[in-house]
């Protein structure tokens, strides 16, 4: 490549290439060499245009040049390169400096990682070890993969640090309006609605759209980040709540009676009488199911993509009034007045769990995004944290001095609660950790008594519904910053929408599945597995499995006498027997150590105990 | 064919030569065969006698005279000492031309090889049989190595060609490619100008040369160190490994003696010349130390010392070797640097003292030792005291401090003056209450930290009457004179860590106390690091399994604990201010405050009830088989014996336990989700034994919601796949790199035409 240009062999044939090659269609950049070449003939005006419009003219021509010339010695060295393709360095015979594939951190990849290695297997046979093998390859290769692609989430997440010292509860909204860029500040905003009551509110699953109802039968639905309002109707009846379903084109609206389902042209597409008097709605989006608590005490599973009422429980607890949904493992779990939070799934007519959390009633239940944490107040004022990974143990505890009647946990954990006109906001130490009480994150006073809350997914906003209408609060790193945008994509256009609907219906996760632990679907069944290998042996009359009984070898030389067979097998058994004796021994022995307390150390005196 | 028949063979095939030559002969003898039979078997006869005599000799015919009738069967070789040769009894004494042909013969049958007799049809057809068997087998075992790399490979394409040549590296795809644009243009311009390499963008020509620069020579030289060093490290592997093997125990602990030595003597020398290290040798040292600590070594715990732990009682050996593994363990577990060790304890009491009040510690300081008799009594000695100086505090203190009532004498009016007390304290809280309707602004707080209060007075009397009742009780039992240690006997010996917890927890009241005299009607936030730490060490002390009946008492209190701790009370900036709501909202507020006041026992009892009747559901229920009136008196108002009963009953097996067992606050339900327990796996696939071993294998999703693009393609690839329209012909012995030798392999496949079609078939399935 660094061989001298040789301009004059190079030059003559080209023009004429040029001219014979006119014909073919020309590129942008083809037009400017093409007027070059052929420039000098035709005569001195036209070249004298060319200069005037491009000064730099004579330069590119020198570009042509050298490129073209460039490409010269690489065309020979190509085949070269073509028939030792095992030495693995480039044309220059230069090593990559940094070879393989780039590293990744293990923490990233051990995210990822979801064989649970903790529990040991018995001894297996090469070949199911080499199925395993093949399986701890896979999730290796794939979790890396994952790893390496989470270079692509580029975004973070928003945050609020007070100055060494500063409470950042103490920072109000309009310094954060002031803060922030005029995109983000747009967001905060109030809406002064005192005439329809106390307003409950939704945000579709995208974060793009808002729904609210007041308690006077005002409903309506915007894209509230471009204020652009699809509908507003009055119902002419008390609204309960609201929720967008799968798509911010339908609305479900728990109203006085019944529940009533309108398109986001305020256009009553159904109205649902087995669900009546429904006082809360939960709509779970992968199962395309939509919950709804009632006044006579009846939780509803309403299956919205074929309109059937997959089951109606009756959790035989009173007026069911305080619900929320577990986003991990789509258990809803509901509060009831004796201090109980039960935990439902249509699968079962009982719940599945009962955690008793309060002395008085519970008032408001949520539960994190993550599902681990369970943020419950009561009518005794207090404010806990449960931990939901099989212990159900509080957390962290604090009294409230007028307790919560609302709770809502944001994508990244932040933990908000409405008491009274005020809304306090805890947050955490990081995602996975839960909001530490000690400290409120943020507050805010309002101009009513709270009625509603939610968190906008993918925006570093809170919805809070009260009296006197709607605020939306800029709440730093309350949510995801990076969406998915084959999952939820806020920009989505109408189209991409409908197509994302067909894919999630075709995904559509039975009803029937939903339950505490969902990764307890990936076991195997061992109750039918026994069962079945039961009747196997039933049906067959022996087991196929079974080890088969020592039968010794015949050998030779005369050393195979009826006699030493028989003591050969019997030595056989006996040592099986023998081994059995030692296990039962050593789990005697486990028990003892077990039963026996830890004593204090034996004193000097005791010798003279008898 | 074994020798045997080898040998009778060839003498079937001499006597027929035999039979057969005398045919050609001029015989002269058959007429006189009569008379000759005569005499034969005279001395046959006598032979037989002679032989009667006991030994088996056998005498030789001896001819006596000559005489025409010669027996050709007594013909002996006796006189000459040669053996006789068929030949030679043929040969005349003058040679004759008419013997030559028989001669001729008889050389052609001598030199004939002796037919074998034919093996029967079946034999043959077995043999036959057989060695086809192995030539196959042993011809299709090259398809071995073939079978298994397709059945272990990811994926398969038909019609089985060529591989697809790897993806070309870019360089390859560069050099085909021309510089366009302007921009792509001016960039090799720039590159040109710089002589930097526009293909390859890794070296320049100078990093090239630099690279190039080293000679042969050196290389060579570089070779041969490197060489050098893997053979001695290959040496030292081989002296290491040798070493290794040694089994002689006396060797190992010489060894180590002398390392142990050696690595002093460093230690020695390396403080003398350079300190900086010798530190980091001690910290080495400190960690060795902090092994020993954590393990279990040396400390008359392993099986050795446990054997002789049983002899050291006799044998004094024996006990001196286990004393000397403690000392070795003492030893080893000496703290090195004493100063540091004592500069650490006092920034760490300073620490707890900044956190604690003094007058807490004060009481701490008097105690020598962590002896929790000697706590409690001061603690309740600091309590009298507290009753003394400020009768309003103590309820809340007696809250949690359940156990420890502290004068035993004169119970009745230590009751009485519960009483009072508590009297006090509701009209000065009604008093406060005043108080605080004049500023109702920032009366919620207050107002619930009193009500709180009232429910911890409430409930902390109850308990503490109820204790009372129960001591008196047992001092009516045993005798008046019990102290008040012999009180505390019933809880069990895992609540006395809870005992210590409550002093520690009296101390924090203390605190409040001593803050409460300045104004007691304000929250004050708690420490909470201790609190929590509370928190979080009771809930596990319910944990041990003790028996039964203590159990479900335990449950009960620290369920009580576990709802009525007193948590801190939130300090937030913004309070609520109280506008007036609706009516029904007041009323359900009234309706609160009195649930409050008074359900919290209820609700408690129950959860209790319910999860109780839960767990008596989910048991497996025992069968009774007892036939009442069966071999006894039957009748109205009889029933059957209690023997006869337990003789009836069959015991359900006891399940598993529940898994709330331990979580006092939960009921779990045991019922099985049977609709999602039909999309499980019910079935083991074939390579597993064992249903854990296969859930690893699934346990990775394999979607796209869970995996990149790229990681769910190459989870999701087919096993096999065929081009479409291309004709999917049988695998050929050179489409692997096999010579077909079409001579071994086809006499086979007409042979066994069967097995090969099933082979086929496996690997078109593959």
């Amino acid at each position: 490549m660094e061989t001298a240009p040789k301009p004059g062999k190079d030059v003559p044939p080209k023009k004429d290439k040029l001219q014979t090659k006119r014909k073919k269609p020309r590129r942008y950049w083809e037009e400017e060499t093409v007027p070059t070449t052929a420039g000098a003939s035709p005569g001195p005006p036209r070249n004298k245009k060319n200069r005037e419009l491009r000064p730099q003219r004579p330069k590119n021509a020198h570009i042509l040049k050298k490129s073209r010339i460039s490409k010269k010695p690489q065309v020979p060295k190509k085949p070269r390169e073509w028939k030792n393709p095992e030495s693995q360095s480039g044309l220059s015979g230069a090593q990559d400096p940094f070879p393989g594939p780039a590293p990744v951190p293990v923490e990233v990849v051990q995210k990822f990682c979801r064989i649970d290695k903790s529990r040991k297997l018995l001894h297996s046979k090469a070949k199911t070890r080499s199925r395993l093998e093949v399986a701890e390859a896979e999730e290796e290769e794939t979790s890396i993969k994952a790893a390496r692609s989470e270079l692509l989430l580029a975004e973070e997440p928003g945050f609020l640090e007070g100055e060494d010292g500063e409470d950042t509860a103490k920072i109000c909204q309009a310094d954060i309006v002031e803060a922030v860029d005029i995109a983000s500040a747009a967001k905060h905003f109030d809406l002064n609605l005192r005439q329809f009551g106390p307003y409950r509110l939704n945000y579709s699953r995208t974060g793009r759209h808002l729904a609210f109802g007041g308690r006077r039968g005002h409903v309506a639905a915007l894209d509230w980040v471009t204020k652009k309002l699809m509908c507003e109707i009055n119902v002419m009846e008390a609204v309960r709540d609201i929720r967008f379903l799968h798509s911010e084109a339908l609305l479900a609206v728990a109203q006085n009676r019944w529940l009533h389902i309108y398109d986001n042209q305020g256009i009553e597409l159904h109205c649902i009488r087995r669900c009546d008097r429904v006082t809360r709605l939960e709509f779970l989006p992968f199962h395309f199911l939509l919950a709804t608590a009632s006044e006579t005490g009846f939780l509803t599973y309403l299956d919205v993509s074929v309109g059937k009422i997959v089951a109606a429980l009756n959790a035989r607890a009173g007026r069911l009034d305080v619900m929320s949904q577990n986003p991990y493992n789509a258990v809803i779990h509901l509060g009831h007045s004796n201090g109980t939070v039960s935990l439902w799934s249509p699968a079962m007519k009982e719940p599945l769990a009962k955690i008793l959390c309060h002395r008085g009633g519970v008032r408001a239940v949520a539960v994190d995004s993550t599902g681990t944490y369970m943020a419950t107040s009561g009518l005794d004022h207090q404010l806990k944290i449960f931990d939901l990974r099989g212990t159900y143990q509080p957390l962290s505890t604090r009294t409230l001095p007028h307790g919560a009647g609302h709770l809502a946990f944001s994508q990244r954990g932040l933990l908000v609660a409405g008491m009274g006109d005020v809304v306090n906001i805890w947050a955490g130490q990081g995602k996975a950790s839960p909001p530490s009480l000690e400290q409120p994150y943020l507050t805010h006073r309002l101009s009513g008594p709270v009625h509603g809350l939610q968190f906008c997914p993918f925006e570093d906003v809170l919805g809070v519904g009260h009296t006197g209408g709607i605020t939306s609060m800029l709440v730093p790193g309350a949510s995801e910053p990076n969406f998915d945008g084959l999952e939820s994509n806020p920009y989505r256009s109408r189209k991409q929408r409908q197509e994302w609907e067909v894919k999630a219906l075709l995904e559509k996760v039975p009803a029937e599945l939903i339950c505490l632990d969902p990764r307890a679907l990936a076991e195997v069944d061992v109750i039918s597995l026994e069962q079945g290998k039961k009747e196997q042996i039933e049906r067959l009359g022996y087991d196929p499995q079974a080890k088969a009984p020592f039968q010794p070898k015949p050998k030779q030389k005369g050393r195979s006498s009826t006699a030493s067979l028989v003591k050969r097998k019997r030595k056989v058994m006996d040592e099986e027997h023998r081994d059995k004796v030692r296990q039962s021994l050593q789990q005697q022995h486990h028990k003892e150590a077990k039963a026996k307390p830890t004593g204090a150390r034996p004193s000097a005196l005791d010798r003279f105990v008898r | 064919m074994n020798v045997n028949q080898v040998a009778e063979n060839l003498a079937l095939s001499h006597q027929e030569e035999l039979v057969d030559l005398p045919k050609n002969y001029p015989l002269s003898e058959n007429e006189d065969e009569g008379d000759s039979d005569g005499e034969r078997k005279h001395q046959k006869l006598l032979e037989a006698i002679s032989s009667l005599d006991g030994k088996n000799r056998r005498k030789l015919a001896e001819r006596s005279e000559a005489s025409l009738k010669v027996s050709e069967f007594s013909v002996s070789s006796e006189g000459s000492g040669e053996k006789l040769v068929l030949a030679d009894l043929l040969e005349p004494v003058k040679t004759s031309s008419s013997l030559a042909t028989i001669k001729k013969q008889l050389n052609r049958v001598k030199s004939k090889k002796v037919v074998e007799l034919p093996l029967n049809k079946e034999k043959i057809e077995q043999i036959h049989r057989e060695v086809a068997f192995s030539k196959t087998s042993q011809v299709l075992s090259k398809w071995d190595p073939i079978i298994l790399k397709n059945q272990q490979a990811e994926q398969l394409v038909f019609p089985l060609g060529k591989e697809q040549p790897a993806i070309a590296p870019i360089e390859h795809a560069l050099s085909g490619w021309k510089a366009r644009t302007p921009l792509e243009q001016e960039i090799f311009n720039l590159l040109h100008k710089n002589k930097q390499p526009v293909t390859d963008p890794l070296l320049t020509p100078m990093e090239k040369a630099s690279l190039q620069a080293m000679s042969l020579e050196e290389a060579k030289m570089h070779r041969a160190e490197l060489q050098r060093a893997r053979a001695l490290q290959s040496y030292y592997e081989a002296k290491a490994r040798k070493e290794k093997k040694i089994k002689s125990k006396k060797y190992h602990r010489v060894v180590k003696k002398g390392k142990a030595k050696k690595a002093l003597k460093e230690f020695e020398q390396l403080q003398k010349v350079n300190p900086t290290v010798a530190l980091e040798e001690m910290e080495k040292i400190e960690n060795a130390r902090m092994m020993e600590r954590m393990s279990l070594k040396h400390q008359n715990s392993g099986k050795w010392a446990k054997s002789k732990a049983i002899m050291a009682k006799y044998d004094l050996e024996a006990r001196q070797a286990m004393q000397e593994q403690l000392a070795q363990n003492k030893e080893l577990t000496q703290k090195l640097q004493v100063a540091s060790e004592s500069e650490e304890e006092e920034g760490g009491t300073e620490v707890e003292e900044l956190l604690v009040p003094h007058v807490v510690n004060e009481v701490q300081m008097n105690v020598d030792g962590p002896n929790p008799w000697m706590f409690r009594s001061c603690t309740s000695d600091t309590k009298e005291a507290a009753t003394q100086e400020d009768p309003e505090q103590l309820p809340e203190l007696a809250a949690h401090e359940v156990s420890a009532s502290g004068a035993e004498e004169r119970p009745v009016a230590e009751e009485e003056i519960l009483l009072r007390e508590f009297e006090e304290r509701q009209s000065l809280r009604k008093r406060s209450e005043l108080n605080q309707d004049a500023e109702p602004a920032s009366s919620q707080e207050t107002k619930d930290s009193s009500s709180q209060e009232v429910l911890s007075e409430l409930r902390a009397l109850s308990q503490k009457l109820k204790e009372k009742h129960q001591s008196r009780k047992q001092k009516a039992s045993s005798e008046g004179t019990v102290p008040q240690v012999q009180r505390e006997e019933p809880a069990p010996e895992e609540a006395e860590p809870l005992l210590l917890q409550r002093s520690e927890r009296v101390q924090t009241l203390e605190e409040l106390e001593e803050l409460g005299k300045e104004d007691c009607f304000q929250n004050k936030e708690l420490p909470r690091p201790v609190l929590e730490g509370q928190q979080s060490e009771r809930t596990p002390n319910n944990r041990p399994d003790a028996p039964k009946e203590k159990k479900e008492k335990e449950q009960l209190i620290n369920l009580q604990n576990f709802l009525t701790t007193q948590s801190p009370s939130m300090r937030s900036l913004a309070v609520p201010t109280i506008i007036e709501e609706l009516e029904d909202e007041e009323e359900r507020d009234q309706r609160q405050m009195i649930k409050e006041a008074f359900a919290g026992d209820d609700v408690i009892r129950d959860f209790l009830k319910e999860k109780r009747e839960a767990v008596e559901a989910s048991k497996p229920k025992d069968v009774d088989l007892t036939l009442p009136g069966w071999g006894e008196w039957g009748g109205v108002g009889l029933k059957p014996s209690a023997k006869k009963r337990r003789q009836f009953l069959i015991k359900a097996p006891e399940g598993p336990p529940r898994k709330d067992k331990n979580l006092p606050n939960v009921i779990i339900s045991e019922k099985r989700n049977i609709h999602a327990a039909a999309h499980q796996v019910q079935v083991l696939p074939y390579p597993f034994t064992h249903h854990r071993q296969f859930e690893r294998t699934i346990q990775t999703p394999i979607g796209s919601t869970w995996n990149t693009q790229r990681a769910f393609q190459k989870l999701t690839t087919p096993k096999v796949v065929t081009k479409p329209g291309h004709i999917i012909k049988p695998i050929k012995a050179e489409d692997v790199g096999y010579q077909s030798s079409s001579r071994s392999d086809l006499p086979v496949i007409q042979r066994n035409p069967k097995r090969i079609t099933t082979r086929h078939n496996k690997e078109e399935k593959l």
